[in-house]
């Protein structure tokens, strides 16, 4: 790696001054993207500010009234082990459970998962289904993004220069609900998912009340599909119903060629990780009640 | 000439001092700067595992972790895991089953294979398999760490 300097900020107020006088300086979370990135050379910079040590950026709390807030920094196996995460948002730990191995479980957040826009990014589905927002905050003061306008491009997002992700809101789950990611590896873990889904819903006498889709790995960016969620609005939940959210979902997509498979492949898994993911999330809701 | 950081850490619960470039991983610091060449190098991208120490308790791939970033932090590498002369169970288990060829690999599952059974003293095969899944061997085939670890975990409970 080239040369680069260090710092570790302990208050939210002198991390953002030091990005603010440092446009050129990498946030580093867990590193596990980011030190990769630098090692290849693909990213290049002066300055490393670790973020973990501010206290907001480490938070994990939640109420009825505010939901979920995840700091930026939370590590992946932090958010599994916690209790809220684990009662209230079983389909978080479940995803922070399958991004890459033990070891890198210790070091991942969910935060720099959302920050790196992959396409790929297992967590990014699943936080546009359970709508979460993204606090942004930089010197000049603060705006919140909601989930599934962050990503803008393979590897870019939407904050602007001086704008560090500060913490992730999810609402409080309603009553009935349910949600799942399901992604398809070649091996069941530490693979980068072919195609993944993130789906919510809510169910009020059997009907859909409300429900997101969202598409890993089949467009240039984490993939919201809100025609795929409203069509089940209404709708009893059936096979039927089911299945159309599934093709529209499929119909959204529009992924690429390459050595993980083909287009015409990506397409199918979507409309069968959909499906799957939706009759998973169906029955987290049933059983709940 | 720029100027190096001051790192004080305590490793395999000795303090230890050093200094180091912020650039440099945890990984390099151990080896070239510490000597403490227990710990392997493979892939140095998070992949292998073969680099695995724990930090604060938990395991890491010290390859994706930063030689600054240990400042006031504890660590455990292959080399703290024998009692005095006395291998560690685990290490007799990797010994008598045969789990290694080459052994690359090797302190990297037996610091986390120890991670794993501290916490977990009876685990399933497929719990094993899945906590395991971060270290790669390309040698000697999984069948035989898996039947080791096994073998430790009856021994330790014993
Ligand atoms: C072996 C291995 C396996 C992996 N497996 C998976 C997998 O199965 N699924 C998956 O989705 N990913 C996987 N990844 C990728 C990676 O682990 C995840 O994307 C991880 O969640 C990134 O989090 P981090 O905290 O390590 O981010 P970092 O590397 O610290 O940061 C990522 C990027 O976001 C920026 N950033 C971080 N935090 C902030 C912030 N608060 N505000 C602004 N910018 C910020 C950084 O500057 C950097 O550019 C894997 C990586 C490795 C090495
Ligand atoms: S050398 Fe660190 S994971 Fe391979
Ligand atoms: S023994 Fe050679 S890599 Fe495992």
């Amino acid at each position: 790696m080239k040369w680069f300097d260090y710092q570790a900020p302990t208050t939210l107020a002198n991390t953002l001054a030091l990005f603010d006088s440092h446009p050129g300086a990498y946030l580093l979370a867990g590193g596990t993207d980011l030190l990769v990135q630098l090692r290849a050379g693909r990213k290049q910079t002066d300055l490393v500010l670790d973020i973990k040590h501010v206290a907001e950026l480490n938070e994990i709390s939640f109420d009825v009234a505010d939901g979920l807030t995840l700091g930026a920094a939370v590590s992946c196996a932090q958010t599994y082990e916690n209790a809220a995460v684990k009662t209230h948002h079983p389909s978080l730990a479940e995803v922070a459970s399958i991004i890459g191995g033990i070891q890198i479980q210790g070091r991942a957040s969910i935060g720099g998962n959302l920050c790196n826009a992959a396409p790929s990014a297992d967590a990014i589905p699943l936080l546009i289904a359970l709508s979460a927002k993204c606090r942004v905050a930089s010197s000049k003061g603060e705006r919140q993004i909601a989930v599934e306008d962050f990503c803008i491009a393979p590897g870019k997002n939407a904050m602007l220069p001086g704008e560090i992700l500060v913490s992730l809101h999810l609402p409080a789950p309603k009553k009935g609900s349910g949600a799942s990611y399901l992604r398809f590896t070649p091996r069941n873990e530490m693979d980068i998912a072919v195609a993944g889904v993130g789906a919510s819903i809510v169910l009020e006498g059997g009907v859909f009340k409300h429900a997101r889709i969202a598409l890993a790995s089949v467009a240039p960016r984490p993939l919201f599909v809100p025609v795929a969620g409203d069509s089940l609005i209404g709708k009893p939940v059936n096979v039927e119903s089911i299945e159309a959210a599934a093709e529209l979902a499929k119909g959204a997509a529009t992924p690429i060629t390459d050595m993980r498979g083909t287009v015409e492949y990506r397409r199918h898994l979507c409309a069968v990780l959909t499906k799957r993911a939706l009759e998973a999330a169906v029955k987290q809701a049933q059983e709940a009640k | 000439m720029r100027s190096k950081t001051h790192v004080h850490t305590k490793i395999n619960g000795e303090e230890r001092d050093f200094l180091c470039e912020p650039r440099q991983s945890l990984l390099e610091v151990l080896r070239d700067t510490l000597n403490m060449t227990g710990t392997k190098e493979g892939c140095n991208d998070g992949n292998c595992g073969s680099c695995t120490v724990t930090l604060d308790g938990r395991i890491v791939t010290s390859c994706l972790v930063l030689g600054v970033e240990a400042e006031g932090r504890e660590i455990t590498t292959i080399e703290g895991i024998a009692r005095g002369n006395d291998l560690h169970p685990i290490q007799k288990a990797f010994l008598e089953n045969a789990a290694l060829q080459c052994g690359i690999c090797t302190p990297g599952f037996i610091v986390a294979t120890k991670a794993l059974l501290d916490k977990e003293p009876d685990p399933s095969e497929e719990r094993i398999r899945f906590f395991l899944a971060n270290n790669l061997c390309r040698c000697t085939g999984y069948d035989k760490i898996i039947q080791a670890v096994q073998q430790a975990a009856k021994e330790m409970q014993a």
